[in-house]
Order: structure tokens, then sequence, then C-alpha cells
């Protein structure tokens, strides 16, 4: 039997967009921290916000797993592509 | 996080699935090609990696070419239009005609206004001395780097990743612009969509959350590290 699912409440999900993009900013250009972790914590931030998009605005959350799946898919093979491609400067 | 009561299934379409994935063709479609799309902007985005790592000199430092305030702004545009825009897939899930006409128009001029900004950057960009081409002679810019403030080595890597990533990123958001104009103008205002069949809705604004999706990655890649 299918979950009824309840709608959420795009509006709370556009102030957390718009709160992690001042973040986002102030991180990159006020707080006096290390470079590399200052890289790690902005990549960190546009995954959590890029979530947010495909979770609750195109409604991946509330899709079944078939789905999901064709959706994900592409993700390690995309990081699988740029890891090979970097391989030379990593090792 | 909630603020509807309903008992049915709000979040799914009430026409028919097709078998197999149960979903149904428009929507499975545009995954595809959204799956596809993933591989088109990691192929970009690695690229630009790859050749800034391995960039010989320093890579211009965020905010000394590029315009961050104005980009910042566009940004959080980007993001109003995709609230826009599942305020109009929610509209009319519910049959509210209005609403979708008010909601997918705001979308439009949303992503028109970030395309407009977008060009005035490349103007703004250029008349500094900033091309794909690298930094021009006699500009602006050729003196910062005659006084040493401004890395010369990478420019040209700089200056054709950035335009190549962000001008193919625009390219879709004018494409995503046309097609939310065109279903405005032959479905919206004639009243063709309603609770019953808004898979049009649906398609485009999944096409349209993506753009967001990738302008999120690509802001923080090419504006902010």
């Amino acid at each position: 039997m299918e979950t009824a699912h309840k709608r959420p409440n795009y509006i709370l999900i556009w102030v957390y967009l718009a709160v992690l993009t001042a973040a986002e900013l102030a991180l990159a250009f006020e707080l006096p921290i290390s470079r590399n972790l200052k890289l790690l914590l902005l990549l960190a931030l546009a995954v959590w916000k890029a979530l947010l998009v495909a979770l609750f605005f195109m409604h991946l959350k509330f899709e079944k797993w078939n789905l999901r799946i064709l959706a994900i898919i592409p993700v390690p093979l995309a990081l699988i592509f740029m890891f090979a491609a970097m391989s030379e400067h990593i090792w | 996080m909630t603020h509807a009561s309903a008992t049915v299934d709000v979040m799914r379409a009430p026409y028919p699935a097709e078998r197999g994935l149960d979903v149904y063709n428009h929507k499975l479609g545009m995954w595809v090609f959204l799956a596809s799309e993933v591989m088109f902007f990691s192929a970009l985005i690695g690229s630009y990696v790859i050749l800034r790592f391995g960039a010989p000199g320093e890579w211009a430092r965020p905010g000394v070419v590029l315009n961050i305030p104005i980009t910042a702004f566009n940004t959080f545009l980007l993001i109003c239009s995709s609230v826009s825009m599942v305020k109009a897939y929610a509209a009319i899930a519910d049959g509210d005609q209005k609403g979708l006409r008010l909601w997918l128009g705001l979308t439009i001029l949303g992503g028109g206004t970030f395309v407009g900004i977008q060009v005035f950057e490349y103007i703004h960009l250029v008349e500094r001395g900033f091309t794909p081409a690298g930094i021009r002679e006699g500009s602006e810019l050729a003196e910062m780097v005659a006084k040493g403030t401004l890395p010369a080595a990478t420019s040209g890597l700089y200056g054709s990743t950035f335009f190549t990533m962000t001008g193919f990123h625009g390219f879709h958001v004018t494409c995503g612009v046309v097609s939310m104009l065109y279903l405005y103008f032959r479905k919206v205002l004639p009243g063709k969509y309603s609770r019953q069949d808004y898979r049009g809705i649906e398609t485009v604004g999944l096409y349209w959350h993506f753009v967001d999706l990738v302008w999120i990655i690509l802001f923080t890649i090419v504006y902010l590290i």
C-alpha cells in the first residue's frame, strides 16, 4: 500500500537556501581560516544546497527508489570520471 | 516542515504511470536527459578542476576579476525562481489556474533577469579586459597584471574555462526560459492544464530545478574558490 506524502514547506527550503548562500559568501570572504578548510566547507555547503533542491524541489525525496536510482547513477559515474582525470595530479 | 493535511498523496501525479519505472514517459524522458546533463557538466567542471590544479602558476583570487556581489544576487534570483517554479507546480496540482499563471510568470521573469544580468556581467568583464582568450592588452586588468596584483600565466585558462562553463549554463537557462514562455502562452493562458494533467509543468520544472542545482555548484567552484 502506498504511503501518503504531505507537500513540503517550499518557503522554508527557500529560506534554508538563502541562509546557506549567505553563509558561503561569509565563509569565502570573511572567515580567516586555512584555504584547504575553506575549500572543504564551501564544497560541503554547495552539496548541501544541491541536495535540498534535488530532494524537495525535484521531489526525489517522494519518488520511488527505481526513479531515485536513475537520478543517482550518473553521480558516481561523474565522480569516477573526475578522479580518473585528476589522478595524474594526485599520484 | 509540512503545512498540508491532505489524506491523498499530493506528491504523486494523478495520471497513469507507464510500466517499468512506474512513471509517465515525459518525466522518465526528462530524468534520462538530466542524467546525461550531469555527465555533460561533470566534463566541464572536471576539465576546469584539472586545468586549475595543473596550471603553471597561481590562479586569480576570487573577487579580483569577477564581480561577486552581482553574481551572488543572481544566484539568489535563480533560487527564488526555483521556488516560484515549484509553487507553480503545487498551484496546478491543487487546480489553481490563477496561482499557476502568477508563479510561472514570476519564474520566467526571474530566469530572464538572470540571463540579462549574466549578459551585463559578460559585457562588463570584456570591457575590463577579461576575454575567453585571457587578458586583453592595454586594458584595466592588463595594468593589474603589470603591477603584479593579478597572475598572468593562467589568465588564458581562466578566461576560457570561465566563459565555457558559465556560457553553457546561461544557454541552458535561456532554453528553460524559452520553454516556459512556450508553455505559458500555448498551454497555461488558454487553461489547458488542470489538476488531472499537468505533465508539462512537472517536466519543465524538473529541468528548471536542475539548472538551479548546476548553478549552485558552479557558483561555488568558479566564483568562491
